[in-house]
């Protein structure tokens, strides 16, 4: 048996984002013995990276928005795919939300009444993102971090989970490893957070952070739990494209909030031919109009480089596939023109330092250069909409990793609010639940396995390292599941992923289990591996185009499959099994929202 | 474009270590960051670095890049002549755990010492009314991304380890005055400042401002202003007399 340290808690968070740490505060609030296991620092998770804004109805900017609208918004953006009952709590709750923040510490730009300010953003109708110039992740994170740091909560830094423990049916904890000493830790729980984020680290081009390998989405796959949506992958539409070191690096949608517009090599405001029928009612169709809109929102339609990302990043695909894209591959934002540099500086912060310090471009005076990123997923693990539960029993899920919210394409400004939104609503489901069942027990044969596993690739005397299967990986996701699929493409995505997990079921490790990240990274693949399996075969199942799911061979919505999830589970023969099933109905009182 | 460039990085851990020599290539545009990825992926699988966002907005890749502390995202490739030597070495205020990275635990241990935000109640609405020139202090304060740097150069506590129970460092100063300057915080903080964060300590060598990746200005707008306070509420000759005379509480 391999020594281990273990702790017993009532309830365990996976990963400490905006969603890890509101869970972890609620259930210490509800008198739980939590602890946050997380695999960086704490403060460090992809949070951090958000820019543009939290949404939230408040209506400080225009009286007229409300959580029905709001509501309106999220579920057109999802192109309805979305769990109505999630996009309803997440639209009623986000402004106490936000107002919690506040009472927390955070501080956000304020109107000139003193009140909180709100920015435009893609797919909103109203100007309804909170925020703190373009570093509201960062506020939204240490405003939390530094709550819940007096509040009695044990925190496990550089601690990756990598396998959830059973006792029968039930989640009873989690098998983790500390990156310092590579020494394993057992965690025993009466319930389970999984608040792991995404999965970007798959895509050879996204704007995601090192920890986004899907770890939450394979360890309750693992564990029995089911994935729905996994084909719906966010591409944000304005990622950095050069210098090729910085190449997806997200640039905020803010940027078009705050007034920057899009063109093409040709000088041309490319938006306009690139409107839906879905959204022409609400969309400028002249750039006289467009422009006026920025100062009279009452009397004009709003322009379309702020149509949900898909759309825009679609565009921006298509331009640059037709020989209209900039020098290095993407489609010029410029909002130098229309904004004084004062204004730039003081609204985009850290855009203009990213742009001076890393691709010597002053955005005061010069166009940017963009392309599209993978962002999110909307995919994610199966959920109850008022709990958080899982289809797993103890087994919670909140933020990025689960599904459902988000439909077919999230908004901007609607990951912020779901992380606090949800996260505190499985704080909650895992509360009430870990009260109402005894200590689990642990099965050391479930751990001695997990361990055995993990050293395995010390002890390979050949194999390859996990660098190049990651990387072969990524290109493979990004060539052949990415902006847009064919079925011929996804069949053989499917193909190259099952010969890579032959190569990583050999990885060898070469040095020490002390924070080596070779190690590491090997322990990341086999996650990488089930998400991007569980993205392509979803991704061949749906035949029709919605949100982020584009496929160029069956390149419009179905409204037949409109009306279904795709569901991924493990099947008894442990293949992984895809099917679909009904999303839950709108009760008619919702449904009348979508009539006018 | 390419080139092969030669970078020298410490690799060991708190028992030994030492530096070595690295031919990388570098591709245009490359930061720190890049060139030891490459190194992890083609030479030393091994090399124990921390990193998150590779974008400047987390703080996690802080080191000392030809001696000046810096975060490697950030650090492009292109401030090196052709042929300059390039260093990259660990933060040297932390204990080393291996390679470029250390225990900065300590900065963890000391942000649960200084007493959470307190807010007065809010309006009736449930909300609270602050104006924009108010809050943009707090707002620069906030801008800090944890990295550590200026902790690390602090010379208070990097040349001085023995300082490190009695000064909570630049970092924390920034915190304090941040909810020092708050326009809702009710609790005080000013004798933790004194007593226990060790704000005198500090002689404005303004190091900490320097290497701040955020550009705060830590020194004239956090650590003096706190100074003052302290200096008001504690050194101030008619202050004392007051309290000396009229019995005022001093904290």
């Amino acid at each position: 048996m391999p020594e281990y340290e273990r702790h017993d808690y009532d309830v365990i968070v996976i990963g400490a984002g905006g969603a890890g740490l509101r869970a972890a505060i609620e259930a210490s609030a509800r008198g739980c013995r939590t602890a946050l296991v997380c695999k960086s620092l704490l403060g460090k998770a992809h949070t951090v990276m958000a820019e543009g804004g939290i949404a939230a109805a408040l209506g400080n900017v225009w009286p007229q928005d409300n959580w029905e609208v709001h509501f309106r918004d999220t579920m057109r953006g999802g192109k309805m795919l979305n769990n109505w009952r999630m996009a309803q709590l997440h639209a009623q709750e986000a402004p106490e939300r936000v107002r919690e923040l506040e009472e927390w510490g955070a501080l956000f730009d304020r109107t000139n009444d003193g009140r909180i300010l709100q920015r435009d953003f893609g797919g909103h109708r109203y100007a309804r993102l909170a925020h703190v110039g373009d570093r509201t992740g960062l506020e939204l994170i240490r405003t939390l971090q530094q709550h819940a740091v007096h509040k009695g909560i044990d925190v496990f830094m550089e601690c990756t989970v990598t396998r959830l423990l059973k006792d029968g049916d039930r989640v009873s904890g989690a098998v983790a490893y500390w990156r310092e000493s590579g020494n394993l830790v057992v965690f025993a729980a009466k319930a389970v957070v999984l608040a792991t984020g995404g999965v970007g680290k798959a895509f050879a081009v996204t704007s995601n952070s090192w920890e986004y390998t899907g770890d939450g989405h394979a360890l309750a796959y693992e564990a029995g739990a089911e994935l729905i949506d996994m084909e719906c992958v966010q591409f944000h539409p304005t990622g950095m494209v050069w210098p090729p070191s910085v190449r997806g690096i997200l640039v905020t949608e803010g940027v078009r909030g705050d007034g920057g517009t899009l063109r093409n090599s040709d000088g041309e405001r490319f938006m306009f031919d690139y409107i839906p029928d879905f959204f022409r009612a609400e969309t400028a169709d002249t750039v006289a109009e467009a422009d006026a809109w920025y100062e009279d929102k009452e009397n004009n339609r709003r322009t379309p480089d702020l149509l949900p990302r898909d759309e825009v990043a679609r565009a921006i695909n298509a331009e640059v596939k037709a020989g209209r894209g900039s020098p290095h591959g993407g489609v010029f934002l410029d909002i130098a023109a229309r904004r004084p540099a004062e204004y730039i500086r003081r609204r985009l912060p850290s855009m203009y330092h990213q742009f001076k310090q890393l691709a010597d471009v002053d955005i005061t005076a010069q166009s940017m250069e963009v392309g599209p990123t993978m962002h999110y997923i909307m995919g994610g693990v199966r959920v109850d909409a008022d709990t958080a539960a899982t289809t797993v029993p103890g087994l919670f899920a909140a933020g990025e990793c689960a599904g459902g919210m988000h439909g077919a394409n999230r908004l901007g400004g609607n990951s912020l609010s779901d992380l606090v939104v949800f996260g505190r609503r499985a704080g909650m489901g895992a509360a009430a639940d870990a009260a109402a069942v005894d200590a689990p027990a642990v099965d050391d044969a479930q751990v001695e396995a997990v361990a055995a596993e993990m050293n395995a690739p010390f002890a390979r005397e050949d194999g390859e390292g996990p660098y190049d299967i990651q990387r072969d990986l990524q290109e493979t996701m990004h060539t052949l599941a990415g902006i847009i699929r064919t079925e011929a493409e996804l069949l053989e995505a499917r193909e190259r992923i099952a010969a890579l997990r032959e190569r990583a079921a050999r990885v060898r490790v070469h040095g020490h289990r002390q924070y080596n990240p070779g190690w590491h990274l090997a322990l990341d693949l086999p996650a990488l591996l089930t998400v991007s399996e569980a993205t392509a075969r979803a991704a061949n199942l749906r035949r029709e185009s919605r949100g982020g799911h584009t496929r160029d061979d069956y390149p419009d919505p179905d409204d037949g499959w409109g009306g279904r999830n795709v569901v991924v589970r493990r099947g008894a023969d442990g293949a992984m099994d895809v099917s679909t099933a009904p999303l839950p109905e709108m009760p008619a009182e919702l449904r009348r929202l979508f009539e006018e | 474009m390419n080139e092969t460039v030669n970078v020298r990085v410490f690799r060991g851990d708190a028992e030994s270590g030492g530096w070595r020599d690295y031919a990388v290539e570098v591709e245009e545009g490359q930061v720190v960051l890049d060139v030891i990825h490459r190194i992890q992926a083609t030479q030393a699988p091994d090399l124990a670095v921390r990193w998150n966002c590779k974008a400047g907005k987390c703080g996690s890749c802080s080191a000392e890049i030809n001696g000046q502390p810096r975060l490697m995202c950030m650090t492009r490739m292109n401030l090196f002549a052709p042929g300059e030597p390039i260093t990259v070495a660990p933060m040297k205020t932390w204990p080393l755990v291996r390679d470029l990275v250390t225990d900065v635990s300590f900065n963890y241990e000391t942000a649960k010492t200084i007493p959470a935000f307190k807010p007065r109640p809010p309006e009736a609405d449930g909300f609270w009314r602050m104006q924009q020139e108010d809050i943009e202090r707090g707002q620069e304060f906030r801008k800090c991304i944890e990295c550590f740097l200026c902790q690390d150069v602090c010379h208070v506590i990097r040349d001085h380890p023995a300082n490190k129970a009695a000064f909570a460092g630049p970092r924390f100063f920034v915190r304090l005055a941040e909810l020092e300057m708050h326009p809702l915080d009710t609790e005080d903080r000013l004798e933790l400042a004194r007593r226990d964060a060790g704000v005198g300590y500090c002689n404005i060598t303004k190091c900490c401002t320097e290497v701040c990746p955020e550009n705060i200005h830590i020194t004239d707008n956090a650590i003096i202003p706190l100074k003052e306070r302290v200096a008001d509420r504690y050194f101030d000759p008619v202050r004392w007399l007051g309290g000396k005379l009229f019995g005022r509480r001093r904290p």
